[in-house]
């Protein structure tokens, strides 16, 4: 909502010094958001007149047209003799008042005038158009349109023109919350800034009204729920050539609308000034009673905006014998509109609209809202209602239109007055009188409670328990804490005091919490940085990655209006995300890159229930709350890396080494470490990844993810670099395997006894489950276990192995002797042998 | 022969006579002395103290002495070794200390040279600070609370009330989940679409914890929102927040303001404060807008056009986000007796407040993941 200062001083004394910055300020702190405070016509000066053209002169020989002008600016100039002007414009004829800026001033945007040789001739000035002036660009036919400003012939050449088009203003902007409707009007915002002044108001709705009676214009609301007020009047004679005067022009320019004709401009105004939408009808195209109703199936209607539309049965309709004829409280109806005044060529005669039905009507916001958004088609009145419209004042706004018809127009009022009302009782709410004290944690005290609910125009009666009753503008007040928030608001916000709540003590982070912290540090340590990348995806990273068409990980929650119809979906593994990062970087420029991510991925069942519909006016049952929880996937938190380049680079030190699948098994390991489980690591054919490279990682029996180097089609096809290797894990499931706390190991101060063996098996044996063996076969003794090498060769033999342990032995109590660690050892290799077919190298 | 031989005299054992052992002990030292370097050391050393060297083998000659003879003869012979290991040592002492020197010159090394042989690692700024603000809280006795970003609209909308016309569950700003069973290869989930949706404010987990637990409630919710915003210089479709809800016993909007108070002191640091301006959240009533004061010019920016600050752009107050006392109908919504308790609420954006404290200009280096934009925050913020 935009208010220009000097409207809203016609209904609230301001100081005279009072800027808008100032009026800015009160507002803001009570509650209004006023964005910005515009300067109209800001370095404008004059001398600027209205002028009359004498006579044109067409110079020619340009490449476009050019005017050379004698205008009359009566004594403005100080000889009285007509002004010499060079004009570009062509849209004025002989005898046309025109704006004038003469010599010596200056244009908005420092635009000084002076006396200049142009096009040959001397230009004494310039003959105005409205953006030149900072009028705005909606502009009226009637003032030029787009080109010079031409004005209405009653204004005498030499008039100050800076003042009739009253063009240096402030207009304050306002971005109005959806519980102030009132404020999107004069009247509400001129309320706000009474009650910031304390000054008294000038209510521009107390106006005389007719009491309604029997001969108006036939009204039938068919339904009372989504129309319980509509009133309808008549103005009839109204002279289809008036033009709004200026300054009518200037408060819509102001306020941001555009001029269309008196009518329109006049119901506009209204709705402007008082809040309340308005809408005109040809009373002559008007096909008997006018009627609200819901639309029925099938029903269409061309609205003002030429569209026309296809109706919903839920649609609130305006309607006359023909059927619909408006969308209550959105649009009117083209068929019903106003006329334009069109001249018979012939006879001179005059043909436009001369009998206006003015209704005013108050709709219900849902229904008003539902409507607008059906039909994308959100205006002023839509915007008002939704809002919430003060079903009193729709009276006085026909009448306000009224007056004005009759006025500007020329209009004559018809005697009757239509009000089809379906009466509701006012809204009252009782709070303690120290209810707002409570909620602000200060002391305001009765006596100021009372009072600032007086100025909201609250009715207050009682002592300790106050009765409320709500102004018929203020549809947003139900609860105590809406009169509370009152109260604060006009006290002001800034003078609440600042105080801490006592809290019970809290029990910290959760396990899972401190975790993922645990997680991100140490691979951070590791060298990883950490991404947090959007979860969209769509069918082709999918395709890249290499999943078959049953692959679990294809079965996504996907959006209904996605930003990106190519990404329609959630992601159900962190790869895409964290795979598109490293391509970015690397594409950056970055060589040697380590990325992770931890976060939640959607996997949904596909049978996930609709969720019930419940209330709000009570708790939830637990079987409620379950069922809400069933319409949701599965949204574990996963933990993934991805690696490129070098692991370690080359440098002065030596050799580095590749960044490669051990890596990102490692940093599987690093994550099982942090979260206190064992991981086991298992050989796994697992898309994306290399089939002879990928690791699947286990808890105990249970798969909690996979780790290699990628596939390198992957590769190609996600443009990736060479060796990307990649691990991805539930970090859910790592959690919930964790056991107690850990128990600490007993040290030994015993000596150790340390024996080597070399075991050949069969390439495809899983080192892991070599490494099992031993330690099983070597029992309590054995207090660590090492492979330091992994060799195969011709010595070894085809499809065979060499690994070789160095087991560390240690008792607890005593020192151990050879023949006991060796014991061990052969122990070792003997259940090697049994469950791998490991044979002792050398044996 | 019985008798011991009284002519006997060490002075004639030729190698016992004192100027002959005097002889040997002057060798021995000036061959230590002109031993160049430990191995030569070693080999004057071996000649002139080992087991065959003249004063070892002057030594096995006391032994025939007469016995008048033997006392004196020992004494000379011990003072000269005496005096050769001493020298020995001396000289050796010396030789270390000039070799190891040597050595340590020869073993400098430019301890300037970079070593970037295990690149670090870092955290995301978005998680570190988000991670930071929590601990204030915690500190104070909140706890973390956590919930799912796929989220039905109960949760999201209706326990928070915002009714079914709200602007805000419009497709403007809302990402609505598909509903439909499987079909081949895509599914969505929930019968009628809008029935669940990406999780527009972290609120819902608000109602998630009021409806866990028994009052009194403080809880944070960090966590991750979505809104259908384009990716530019200052929105993002995927971003963070912060929420806080308390409710308890005769909590009050002087309580909230001294949490906030409280929260921006700690993160930016002494002296800071917040200011609240009416607002309207369907959530909160009443409402407000909290601005924090600029941190950068403390607001001395205001009015002077000399020192112009581009953090707050000279308005000497920075908005945060929005707050307010919990509605008592999403109290009613929850289970909790509004004529009880009453609670305060408020979120802010962790991009946005990121953006401020570290005078990052685009969103985007935020999002992208570069790691040239995360690495420099490292560990902790
Ligand atoms: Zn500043």
């Amino acid at each position: 909502m935009r208010a220009p200062l000097s409207w809203l001083r016609e209904y609230v004394d301001l100081p005279a010094g009072e800027t808008g910055r100032d009026v800015q300020e009160r507002l803001v702190s009570a509650g209004l958001e006023v964005e910005r405070v515009e300067q109209l016509g800001a370095g404008l000066k004059g001398p600027l007149v209205v002028g009359k053209v004498l006579a044109i002169e067409e110079l020619t020989g340009f490449k476009k047209p050019i005017r050379f002008c004698q205008v009359d600016v009566g004594t403005a100039n100080g000889t009285g003799e007509p002004q010499n002007i060079v004009c570009g414009a062509t849209n004025f004829h002989v005898g046309d008042k025109v704006v004038v800026i003469l010599p010596g001033g200056v244009l908005p945007g420092d635009f000084q005038i002076s006396a200049r040789k142009t096009y040959g001739r001397t230009s004494e000035g310039m003959i105005c158009s409205t953006s030149e002036l900072g009028m705005g660009d909606t502009v009226s036919n009637s003032l030029g349109g787009d080109g010079i400003i031409v004005l209405p012939p009653e204004h005498e050449a030499g008039t100050d023109a800076i003042e009739l088009l009253e063009l240096v203003d402030e207009v304050l902007d306002i971005a109005v919350t959806p519980d102030r409707g009132y404020c999107m009007s004069m009247r509400g915002i001129a309320r706000e800034t009474a009650t910031a002044y304390g000054l008294p108001l000038r209510d521009p709705a107390l106006l005389d009204v007719p009491a309604p009676n029997s001969y108006g214009y036939q009204v039938k609301v068919a339904d009372p729920i989504g129309c319980d007020r509509f009133t309808a009047r008549t103005v009839v004679n109204v002279d289809p050539e008036a033009a709004s005067p200026i300054w009518l022009q200037r408060r819509l320019q102001k306020a941001g609308m555009r001029p269309v004709s008196l009518a329109v401009d006049i119901t506009n105004y209204v709705m402007l000034e008082l809040g309340q939408p308005l809408h005109a009808y040809d009373r002559n195209r008007l096909d008997g009673p006018i009627g609200v109703r819901r639309a029925q199936p099938g029903e269409k209607l061309t609205t003002l905006d030429g569209t026309q539309r296809a109706l919903d049965p839920e649609d609130l309709v305006i309607t006359d014998n023909s059927g619909p004829i408006g969308l209550a409280g959105v649009m009117g109806g083209a068929n019903t509109e106003i006329a334009d005044p069109v001249r018979d060529e012939q006879t001179g005669e005059v043909r436009g609209t001369s009998e206006i039905v003015i209704e005013a009507a108050h709709f219900d916001p849902v229904a008003v809202a539902r409507t607008a958004r059906r039909h994308r088609l959100s205006s002023e009145a839509s915007k008002r209602f939704e809002r919430g419209v003060d079903p009193q004042a729709a009276s006085a706004a026909a009448q306000r239109t009224v007056d004005l018809l009759v006025l500007l127009a020329g209009g004559t009022a018809e005697a009757g007055v239509t009000e089809v009302i379906t009466p509701s009782a006012p809204r009252t709410i009782s709070i303690p009188a120290d209810h707002p004290d409570r909620v602000a944690g200060t002391e305001y005290g009765r006596e100021t409670v009372v009072r600032r609910l007086q100025q909201v125009g609250c009715d207050v009666y009682g002592a300790d328990e106050l009765v409320v009753t709500v102004p018929s503008w203020r549809p947003d007040l139900t609860d105590p804490n809406d009169l509370a928030e009152e109260v604060i608001r006009l006290e002001g916000y800034e003078n609440l005091p600042s105080t801490l709540p006592k809290l019970p003590s809290g029990r910290g982070l959760t396990e899972s919490q401190l975790l993922r912290r645990r997680v991100g540090r140490s691979l951070a340590g590791a060298g990883y940085v950490e991404v947090l990348s959007y979860p969209f995806v769509g069918d082709a990273v999918l395709d890249q990655l290499g999943l078959e068409p049953g692959d679990p990980r294809r079965r996504a929650v996907t959006l209904v209006n996605p930003l990106s119809d190519e990404e329609p979906a959630m992601r159900t593994t962190l790869l895409p995300g964290l795979l598109g990062t490293l391509r970015r970087n690397h594409g950056r420029g970055a060589q040697d890159l380590a990325l992770f991510e931890t976060g939640l991925v959607f996997q949904p069942t596909g049978d996930e229930p609709a969720p019930p519909k419940l209330t709000v006016d009570r708790r939830p049952t637990d079987e409620e709350i379950g069922a809400l929880d069933a319409a949701l996937p599965h949204q574990p938190v996963h933990a993934a890396v991805v690696l490129s380049g070098a692991r370690e680079p080359q440098g002065w030190w030596g050799k580095g080494y590749p960044a490669s699948w051990v890596d990102a098994v490692e940093a599987a390991r690093t994550i099982a470490r942090e979260a206190g489980v064992e991981l086991i690591v298992r050989q796994d054919q697992y898309a994306p990844w290399h089939p002879g490279r990928c690791a699947a990682l286990y808890v105990g029996d249970e798969l909690v993810g996979h780790a290699g180097e990628l596939h390198p089609r992957v590769i190609k096809a996600m443009n990736l670099p060479e060796r990307t290797s990649a691990m991805e894990l539930d970090l859910e499931r790592l959690e919930q395997a964790r056991g107690g706390p850990l128990r600490a190991p007993r040290v030994s101060t015993f000596p150790v006894a340390t024996q080597d063996v070399a075991l050949v098996v069969d390439t495809a044996v899983p080192a892991a489950d070599v490494e099992a063996a031993l330690r099983a076969g070597a029992g309590e003794l054995l207090e660590d276990l090492r492979l330091f090498d992994v060799f195969s060769g011709e010595q070894i033999g085809e499809g065979k192995k060499s690994l070789a342990y160095a087991l560390r032995f240690r008792a607890t109590d005593r020192t151990l002797t050879a023949e006991e660690a060796s014991a061990a050892r052969d122990a070792a290799v003997v259940t090697a042998a049994e469950r791998t077919g490991a044979v002792l190298r050398g044996a | 022969m019985s008798a011991p031989n009284k002519s006997y005299d060490p002075v004639e054992v030729e190698a016992l006579k004192p100027e002959e052992i005097e002889r040997m002990r002057d060798e021995a030292i000036a061959a230590f002395a002109a031993a160049a370097d430990l191995d030569a050391l070693h080999e004057a050393k071996v000649a002139h103290t080992g087991d065959r060297s003249p004063l070892a083998l002057a030594n096995r000659e006391i032994g025939a002495l007469p016995p008048h003879a033997k006392a004196e003869a020992g004494k000379r012979v011990g003072q000269a070794r005496g005096a050769v290991n001493k020298a020995l040592a001396a000289r050796k002492e010396q030789l270390e200390a000039e070799r190891d020197a040597r050595v340590l010159v020869e073993e400098a090394v430019d301890v300037t040279l970079p070593y970037e042989r295990r690149p670090a690692g870092a955290r995301h700024p978005l998680t570190t600070l988000s991670d930071r603000i929590a601990d204030v809280f915690v500190a104070m006795g909140y706890e973390v609370a956590e919930g799912p970003e796929i989220e039905a609209e109960w949760f999201n909308f209706d326990a928070l009330n915002i009714a079914a016309d709200h602007p805000a569950r419009t497709m403007q700003d809302t990402f609505f989940v598909n509903a439909g069973q499987a079909n081949g290869r895509r599914v969505g989930t929930g019968s009628a679409s809008g029935d669940v949706v990406l999780r527009t404010h972290t609120s819902p987990v608000q109602v998630r914890s009021l409806l866990d637990r028994e009052p009194p409630v403080y809880v944070i919710c960090p966590g991750r929102v979505y809104r259908t915003d384009e990716l530019d210089a200052t929105h993002t479709p995927v971003f963070n927040q912060v929420e806080l809800l308390a409710v308890d016993e005769g909590l009050t909007m002087a309580d909230l303001k001294g949490t906030l108070d409280h929260m921006v002191q700690a993160l930016f640091g002494e002296g800071m404060r917040t200011r609240l301006r009416p607002n309207y959240f369907p959530f909160t009533e009443p409402s407000a807008e909290m601005d924090m004061v600029c941190y950068v010019c403390r607001g001395d920016s205001v009015g002077n056009p000399d020192r112009p600050c581009r953090t707050c752009s000279s308005e000497g107050w920075i908005e945060l986000g929005g707050c307010g006392m919990v509605n008592p109908r999403v109290l009613t919504a929850c289970g909790v007796d509004p004529d009880k308790y009453s609670g305060f609420a408020f979120g802010f954006g962790i991009e946005r407040m990121l953006m401020f404290r570290h005078n990052v200009e685009d969103m985007r280096d935020i999002v992208e993941g570069d790691v040239r934009f995360t690495l420099p925050f490292g560990m902790e913020i």
